[in-house]
């Protein structure tokens, strides 16, 4: 099996798994709050180094290229509130661009 | 949620091209979006492969990003009723917007709406993947029509919504140092993971 159908299903195990964990197992118990704090800052730490690797990581290098003008542009949409994928269009413009007068 | 589902078909798209240009299988990503349904560790993991850092990285940096699932599975739990497959089945209708728009944290929580609303957007989001994933058969290469940067704007966006108070930001900022100062050090997929260590600055503050 290909590594993306092995990424596929365990990922898909997993958050049938993860969303189960309220609905089916604990009913009327609550997390304690110190957890739950904890478990929010979870998603923004991986989104933030998410950002960084696609915008400057070429293998094990830090570069700067056309990628900061995806970003650039794209961070301009979020600000003035467009949806995510007037975002992503935005973002690979701006990256096209660039990369064709560079 | 009507104004949402367009929204969402045409973010599936998106992501159907952004899966083909990574070498990503049609099927593969059609059927991650049937069964993950959650936008963001789907890109994670798709790009996490792209980028060389293998399975077990894309799976890990995947489920860490669902993790939240569980907190906010718990916050709802009292309006499930039936059988064990009936809440399950139900409980994959959970996901971000449904939970938010169906007053989820709140005692006016209304369960037949997080499934309306849950429901309208998976179909959206498969039929947009779907889309985006036979048009993108075209695109073999991220860097090709700047797709590389759209990888990057999307996670700012994803990133941008979390920022909702001090402890978001601070977990960011650490874990995107953290991300930076791996990069050049360890294989690929790894700083990602790493950056969960951010949520270690929250044990300071008792």
């Amino acid at each position: 099996m290909s590594a993306a159908w092995i990424t596929v299903l365990t990922v898909g195990v997993g958050t049938v798994a993860l969303k189960a964990v309220g609905p089916v197992g604990v009913a009327n118990r609550q997390l304690p709050p110190r957890v739950a704090e904890l478990l929010s800052m979870v998603a923004p730490a991986i989104l933030a180094a998410l950002v960084v690797t696609e915008t400057f990581a070429q293998g094990r290098h830090l570069v700067v290229d056309a990628r900061i003008a995806g970003v650039a542009a794209g961070a301009v949409a979020v600000l003035l509130r467009a949806p995510l994928w007037v975002v992503v269009i935005v973002g690979a413009l701006a990256t096209a661009g660039v990369r064709l007068i560079s | 949620m009507a104004p949402l589902m367009p929204a969402v078909l045409a973010l599936g798209a998106s992501l159907g091209v952004l899966a083909r240009a990574s070498d990503f299988p049609a099927a593969a990503v059609i059927a991650m979006s049937a069964t993950t349904f959650a936008g963001s560790s789907q890109v994670a993991a798709i790009s996490v492969l792209g980028a060389g850092g293998g399975v077990a990285a894309a799976v890990v940096a995947a489920l860490l990003l669902n993790v939240r699932y569980a907190p906010i599975g718990i916050t709802v739990a009292q309006s499930f009723r039936g059988s064990v497959w009936r809440r399950l089945a139900q409980a994959q209708l959970v996901v971000d917007e449904s939970w938010a728009l169906a007053g989820g944290g709140t005692v006016r929580f209304d369960r037949r709406v997080m499934l309306g609303i849950g429901g309208g957007l998976w179909v959206a989001w498969v039929g947009g993947t779907a889309i985006g994933a036979l048009l993108g058969g075209v695109v073999n290469d991220p860097s090709a029509f700047g797709l590389d940067g759209a990888f990057a704007a999307l996670f700012f966006a994803l990133l941008f919504a979390q920022l909702s108070n001090r402890r978001a930001v601070t977990a960011a900022v650490v874990g995107a140092a953290i991300a930076a100062v791996l990069t050049p050090l360890t294989p690929p997929g790894v700083p990602i993971i790493a950056a969960t260590a951010a949520v270690l600055v929250g044990w300071k503050r008792v």
